[in-house]
């Protein structure tokens, strides 16, 4: 499918700890899809697996980005091929600013000597973060170095505006985020939102989806899908617990 | 031996830049001091120079310390004793007096300049050059109106010729032969460098680049450097050096003695990039007087061994002095810095801030001395000494020596060790840099606030520099 990311048949592992099992889900160009489950259901594993992150073992099983293959490649391959992940946690890299950081991102996107537009990138950002109501003063930060939880997730959207990749993986975005926050990074997403972007958003709780409506909500248990529905599954799901998908769900 | 195609030569010397050193071209030497160390090589030496009597002197005082000291094993790393100091070619020369143009310049030595960018900087930044090629400097110009205010920019044996009254009172004073082996080698057998004398009250804006460059191999290079800031004058000077690989050992032993008068400010930049066969024992000292400042910016790169601790003695009131030092050691590279405040009056403050980063298998040792008797009042130091480890078998080690006695003075000592972690690598990749690049950005990271104290031409050198170490240090 070439306008899709496509994960068929997935099985991954950290050590000899088998995560992912037979794994597989599609997302179309255009749409958002969720994926809720309980913790320990491989949610996590999966967004690292895409990413390349090189812990995880992929036994067997693919993964396209608009029909390129990106299991067995380096993260960066992955990462320009089009994919973006949006972390938990994300890293502190003391002594690199946000713009810089950003830059050198792009820059690794341009062909070899290519000239940069520096002017030309300063005016985006600034647009982009006076969107996600961020000071200007934050371009001059180190990368995530003393930022609150809802500063490194508006660094995060930040960064996933700047780059504009094809398919963007959230993962648990909502944690740590106070009410303000969540809605100011959801709009930051849903602005991004049309037919050139996929978004696989990752989350324990149904409150981000009542920001970030999903087309499709995927539940997650024990290394694989085992339920799929529309927006309203995210509410039975609040509604029911997560009981119910190791009673109900599982069995099947 | 290489032959250079002259239009490649050509259109290179635009692109290239003095990252890109590991190049030579033919040896051929009209003045040749042979193989190993003797008297004979030291008066053969003072005989082509032409030197008067008591430097001749001087030079053969200073090897009979040389060859009295014992090596510095006891504190030093072993690998000293693998420099073989007999097969060494201690002076070699093609003749040349440094001349004025750079078309002058023979052709082959000019190449060589052009290729590292020199001329190119000199048009665009600098207000006066030396060019040094293996003993003697080839090229040496300043600007006129500098001239006219009496700044004198020259080698050490145009400054004993034609300014004795200055060079020789302070010649040897800031660090005596006998200041330790490599000090008494290199007074031995000295030859180019800088001498450089600032009138009072001028303040040179902008900056005097020396350069100097290994060409031949099994050669030590044994620069001599003296600078005097006179009352209230102002001067910032910059090396950068480098050399092609060789198989074998190269020997660079340079002495640096600055000399700031009352109210006088010296920065003084090092920008080096030896190859990986290059032993680089140096020994730089100043003094600083009231109210003056000595700074030194010191940024090592490359070499197999690399012993240097930039001294300031802090001699008069309110004197001031600091060490701000890049080291970065890569496989099979051992850079042994650091530096030394001598605090010898009242109100003296120093300031050291050491950074340190070991790559691959590569080692980097900070060694730190701080003196403040408990006779003097009101000085303070501050040190900060930061390494950072990028592999696992990169290795990192802390020597600080600080005495500090009486009850009005202050000491701050910081140390700080720190990983590239595989999960911020993962984080950047995932941002689409390869992993040599996001090495790249972790170690301009851990720099960063060091490196915006250097002139910008510089810093964006050792950005490149930098990049162009981890680009090869990853898999």
């Amino acid at each position: 499918m070439p306008d899709s990311l496509v994960i068929k048949n997935l099985n991954a592992s950290i050590g000899d700890r088998p995560i992912l099992k037979d794994f597989s889900l599609t997302v179309p160009k255009g749409e958002v899809h969720a994926i809720m489950g309980p913790n320990g259901t491989g949610k996590s594993t999966l967004s690292k697996v895409l990413a390349g992150h090189p812990d995880y073992t992929v036994q067997s099983g693919e993964a396209f980005v608009d029909g390129e293959q990106i299991i067995g490649l380096e993260p960066d391959v992955i990462a320009r091929a089009g994919l973006f992940l949006a972390f938990q946690y994300p890293s502190e890299i003391p002594g690199v600013t946000i713009a810089n950081f950003i830059r050198a991102a792009l820059v690794a996107r341009q062909a070899k000597g290519a000239p940069f537009d520096a002017k030309a990138y300063y005016a985006e950002l600034y647009a982009k973060m006076d969107a996600l109501k961020m000071d200007r003063k934050f371009t001059s930060r180190f990368v995530n170095e003393g930022f609150s939880g809802g500063e490194k997730k508006r660094c995060e959207i930040l960064q996933l505006m700047m780059l504009k990749p094809k398919y963007a993986v959230l993962d648990e975005t909502d944690s740590g985020l106070d009410i303000d926050a969540l809605r100011i990074v959801s709009e930051g997403v849903n602005a991004m939102r049309g037919p050139d972007a996929g978004f696989l958003v990752i989350t324990h709780y149904q409150r981000l989806l009542d920001y970030i409506v999903p087309d499709r909500v995927h539940i997650m248990w024990d290394g694989r899908i085992v339920h799929s529905g529309g927006k309203e599954l995210a509410l039975e799901l609040e509604e029911k617990g997560y009981d119910w998908v190791k009673k109900d769900l599982a069995k099947a | 031996m290489a032959e250079i195609d002259d239009n490649l030569a050509q259109r290179e010397a635009i692109e290239v830049d003095r990252s890109k050193g590991d190049f030579k071209y033919e040896e051929n030497y009209a003045f040749d001091a042979g193989v190993g160390l003797t008297p004979a090589t030291i008066d053969y030496i003072a005989k082509v120079k032409g030197e008067e009597e008591w430097i001749r002197e001087f030079r053969q005082k200073s090897l009979k310390i040389f060859q009295d000291q014992p090596m510095p094993t006891h504190w030093a790393t072993a690998d000293l004793e693998n420099i073989k100091f007999e097969d060494i070619r201690y002076y070699l020369s093609k003749g040349q007096k440094p001349v004025r143009t750079w078309e002058e310049v023979p052709d082959d030595v000019k190449q060589t300049f052009e290729r590292l960018g020199i001329p190119e900087s000199e048009r665009k930044f600098l207000a006066g050059v030396e060019a040094q090629f293996d003993s003697e400097a080839v090229y040496s110009r300043m600007k006129e109106e500098l001239e006219k205010l009496g700044v004198i920019f020259c080698g050490p044996t145009e400054g004993l010729r034609d300014h004795p009254e200055i060079f020789r009172k302070w010649f040897g004073k800031v660090i005596p032969a006998g200041d330790n082996k490599f000090a008494a080698l290199n007074s031995a057998v000295f030859s180019g460098g800088s001498f450089i004398y600032i009138p009072k009250g001028v303040k040179v804006a902008q900056p005097l680049q020396a350069y100097f460059r290994i060409n031949a191999e099994n050669f030590g290079q044994f620069e001599r450097t003296l600078i005097i800031a006179d009352e209230g004058s102002e001067v910032t000077y910059m090396e950068g050096c480098t050399a092609p690989k060789f198989e074998t050992a190269t020997l660079h032993s340079a002495v640096v003695e600055l000399v700031a008068l009352k109210g006088a400010k010296i920065q003084y930049i090092t920008v080096q990039n030896w190859s990986a066969n290059v032993f680089n024992l140096v020994t730089k000292r100043g003094v600083a007087e009231e109210d003056a400042e000595v700074r030194w910016i010191d940024c090592n790169i490359g070499s197999r061994l690399t012993m240097k601790y930039p001294g300031v003695v802090l001699r008069g009131k309110r004197a001031r002095g600091e060490v701000l030092s890049i080291a970065l050691a890569n496989d099979g590279q051992h850079q042994d810095t650091g530096a030394k405040m001598i605090h010898a009056a009242d109100d003296t403050t120093s300031n050291i801030i050491a950074k340190s980063i070991s790559v691959g298998e590569g080692r980097s040792t900070y060694r730190g001395l701080v003196h403040i008797p408990k006779t003097l009042a009101n000085c303070r130091n501050n040190t900060e000494c930061d390494a950072l480890l990028i592999n696992e078998h990169s290795r990192t080690d802390t020597y600080p020596a600080i005495s500090v006695r009486g009850r009005k003075n202050s000491v701050q000592h910081e140390a700080s060790v720190s990983k590239v972690s595989a999960e911020q690598i993962f984080y950047m990749m995932q941002r689409g840099l390869s992993e040599g690049e996001a090495m790249s950005l972790a170690v301009n990271g851990f720099v960063n606030d060091l490196v915006k104290e250097f002139p910008m031409e510089y810093s964006v050198e050792l950005k490149r520099l930098i990049e162009l170490q981890m680009e090869g240090s990853v898999g």
